[in-house]
């Protein structure tokens, strides 16, 4: 049986996780130039979120039909907290100095999120299980799809469409995108760039959001650690696609997931490879993509193009 | 060309917050009880403790952390060595061999250690040996299959003793995989194995050893694949093992990515069981595996603590402890290896005028080679390797969202 629609799925489906991680890094990398190590750990409080309105909330037997919106909108309002807060009293205080100072500190401010949930979320110490939505699997051809999926195909173009609607259209998303060009002309051009930059971190938190309940639904567990590859993944995805640019992060996290997914397939058929096929090594055949990408076009996949960047 | 340089310098800090993760929060409050009483005259002997205490494994490093600090305690309360004060100190090696190895190395430092428990992963073991060798400090491990451990790199061909002063409680993988694979090919009559494992120290092994007798037997591999255990999303590996037509799983790893992985497999349309070794025995494999994971199997080393007279006592002091934690697959494991710590101790001070002697640490390795009593496991005694002569070994099935034993047995092969 030919299984490369299947894994051309199962690749796609990562990547679209990956993508929607990754729209945090480039959002707040594009405007104020930080790399904003704590948005795996945003994602992360954001499934926790979700969880806690299902499990603490919502009364037992609650039709996932009524609970799924109340948990995106929980994870919505814990993830954004997190990271309004994380600008406001991380960022913010740093915002003049030497660009390291804010990178350690989101380092620290990952780890110190991480151990947080470790340390008083309840039964946080190993993974929790996510509530499933009933139903499936559906078949398409000799394709599996599993309920969670779905949810994930479509959340993730939905979302991307109104980030695009947002950045391009409304009079918030054209400031955005003049903070990015150059922040200091557009506050003399009366843009409130302190708030654009606060838009910016809400922004990527709510993709983080809707990334951890399709990883929730998808995978049914999460737990403290789960940010932490997936951000540094998400990362990759960012600078693949060209590091602030909102289409390239998508792109790049769906590059990166199919580079992985067909890695961990086929590399192993291929004669003479058959050791360094297998999924263990699916992280090293895309990081040589990376590099090759960014060999010959340094600013990633849909980098320079500066006017798109928000 | 600023930006460029600043995403190589985030790259290059990517990597060290990798590394950095590796150091997190030290459980030193093991010794806690030590204002009651010490001062009174007696010796305190410090019992080291060495696991997981925070990461995806902290369940299992939990409940061995626990378990020893009933064994010091309950020595405690009978007096059992006139004179003696038992304490622990327990560190957390988040299973990482580097950490352990510090860790190792402080337990050393400490002049009133006499023994250490742990660590549960076999790859942190091998990190370990040696400074505690060096040192003449008994290691006495509750969760350690690697059979290299014990018996040398070269194991299958000549057995030769790598540290004198290493022992566990815990029956190898020499064991459990063949023991695992007679069961597979012999009760469930499978013939097509797809083995999976995650490349660590303890997974390789046991998938190896599985591969090797499964084969003997008869049985056919279909495919072998190695996951990287960062990831909780193994769709790729899924979809292969369905395309592969195997009617089994074995997977040498541990439960947080099995738990995952059982889950995928059998969503991907492959309804076949996995089967692991006391890595998955585990909560919270079940957990992870879902209502898909039923008649999933796992080996474990020792019969089922609760079903063994033995260990009656243990399981109900355990309870009227009140320990916030369960005391998982190896607490049992765990309270014998601390009390053959324990008898070894004794018998050195019983030897000694009922004082500790100088060299206390290099006469309780001597000690512990002869150590043997009644544990909660069964006889707890130590062979010419430092190994568990007790090579019990359990087949448990996933039934009704709890482990069942299905077959116990000791493996002689």
């Amino acid at each position: 049986m030919n299984e490369l629609p299947q894994q051309l799925v199962n690749g796609l489906l990562l990547g679209s996780m990956y993508g929607l991680i990754a729209i945090g890094y480039t959002m707040v990398y594009g405007i104020v130039q930080l790399i904003n190590f704590a948005h795996g750990e945003i994602f992360m409080t954001g499934a926790f979120g979700a969880l806690t309105v299902y499990v603490y909330i919502l009364p037992d037997g609650t039709s996932m039909l009524i609970a799924l919106p109340l948990m995106l909108l929980g994870a919505m309002v814990v993830s954004v907290t997190v990271a309004v807060g994380a600008e406001r009293f991380a960022y913010r205080p740093l915002r003049g100095a030497p660009r390291l100072a804010p990178l350690i500190t989101a380092i620290g401010l990952s780890l110190a999120l991480q151990q947080a949930v470790w340390a008083w979320y309840p039964e946080a110490k190993s993974a929790r299980t996510f509530p499933q939505i009933d139903g499936g699997p559906f078949h398409i051809g000799n394709v599996t799809l599993q309920t969670g999926d779905i949810f994930l195909l479509i959340a993730a173009p939905v979302s991307m469409a109104i980030l695009a609607y947002f950045v391009m259209r409304t009079r918030t998303g054209r400031g955005m995108q003049a903070t990015a060009q150059d922040p200091d002309t557009a506050k003399l051009m009366g843009v409130n760039t302190d708030r654009i930059i606060v838009i910016a971190f809400a922004l990527g938190a709510v993709f983080a959001a809707v990334g951890a309940v399709a990883n929730g639904l998808k995978y049914g567990q999460i737990d403290f650690k789960m940010g932490f590859i997936l951000g540094l993944k998400a990362f990759t995805a960012a600078v693949l696609g060209g590091i602030g640019n909102i289409y390239g992060a998508m792109i790049g996290g769906v590059v990166l997931g199919v580079a992985e997914t067909l890695a961990t397939a086929y590399i192993a058929d291929i004669p003479g490879l058959d050791q360094f096929g297998s999924q263990s090594w699916s992280d090293v055949w895309a990081f040589i993509l990376l590099i090759l990408v960014l060999l010959f076009r340094p600013q990633g996949l849909l980098g320079e193009r500066v006017a798109d960047r928000a | 060309m600023r930006q460029r340089s600043l995403i190589a310098i985030t790259a290059a800090l990517a990597a060290g917050a990798l590394t950095l993760t590796a150091c997190g929060s030290r459980d030193d409050d093991g010794g806690s009880d030590s204002g009651n009483g010490g001062s009174g005259g007696g010796t305190t002997v410090v019992i080291g403790v060495d696991a997981p205490l925070t990461g995806d494994l902290s369940a299992l490093g939990l409940g061995i952390k626990n378990s020893v600090d009933l064994a010091a305690k309950t020595a405690n309360k009978e007096n059992y060595v006139e004179g003696v004060k038992f304490e622990i100190e327990a560190l957390d090696d988040q299973g990482q061999p580097s950490v352990g190895q510090q860790n190792a190395t402080q337990l050393v430092a400490n002049d009133d250690v006499l023994g250490v428990v742990g660590p549960l992963n076999s790859s942190v073991g091998e990190s370990m040996q040696k400074v505690f060798d060096t040192a003449k400090l008994v290691e006495v491990s509750p969760a350690n299959t690697n059979p290299a451990l014990t018996q040398g790199v070269d194991w299958q061909t000549k057995k030769v003793r790598p540290y004198k002063s290493y022992f566990r409680t815990a029956t190898t993988d020499a064991i459990q995989g063949p023991f695992a694979a007679q069961y597979v090919y012999n009760d469930s009559k499978k013939r097509k194995v797809f083995v999976i494992d995650d490349k660590k120290t303890y997974g390789a092994g046991l998938a190896k050893t599985f591969t090797e007798e499964f084969k003997k037997l008869g049985g056919q591999v279909v495919g072998t694949e190695h996951i990287n255990p960062d990831t909780k999303d193994f769709n790729a590996v899924a979809t292969k093992v369905k395309n592969s037509g195997a009617d089994v799983v074995y997977y040498g790893g541990e439960y947080p990515q099995a738990g995952p992985l059982s889950k995928q497999i059998k969503a991907a349309g492959a309804k076949i069981p996995l089967v692991g070794g006391d890595g998955i025995y585990s909560a919270d494999f079940i957990k992870l595996a879902g209502a898909s994971g039923t008649g999933d199997l796992a080996t474990s080393v020792g019969a089922p603590v609760e079903e063994l007279p033995s260990a009656k006592e243990f399981v109900a002091n355990y309870k009227a402890a009140g320990y916030k934690e369960a005391y998982e697959a190896y607490g049992g494991y765990s309270y014998d290896s601390a009390w053959a710590i324990i008898e070894a101790v004794k018998a050195v001070v019983e030897a000694n005028d009922g004082k500790l002697p100088d060299d206390a640490r290099a006469k309780v390795v001597d000690a512990m080679q002869d150590v043997s009593f009644d544990g909660v496991t069964g006889k707890v005694s130590f062979d010419e390797f430092g190994d568990a002569t007790n090579k019990q070994l359990t087949v448990y099935a996933v039934e009704n969202g709890a482990w069942k034993a299905v077959k116990s047995g000791t493996y002689t092969g």
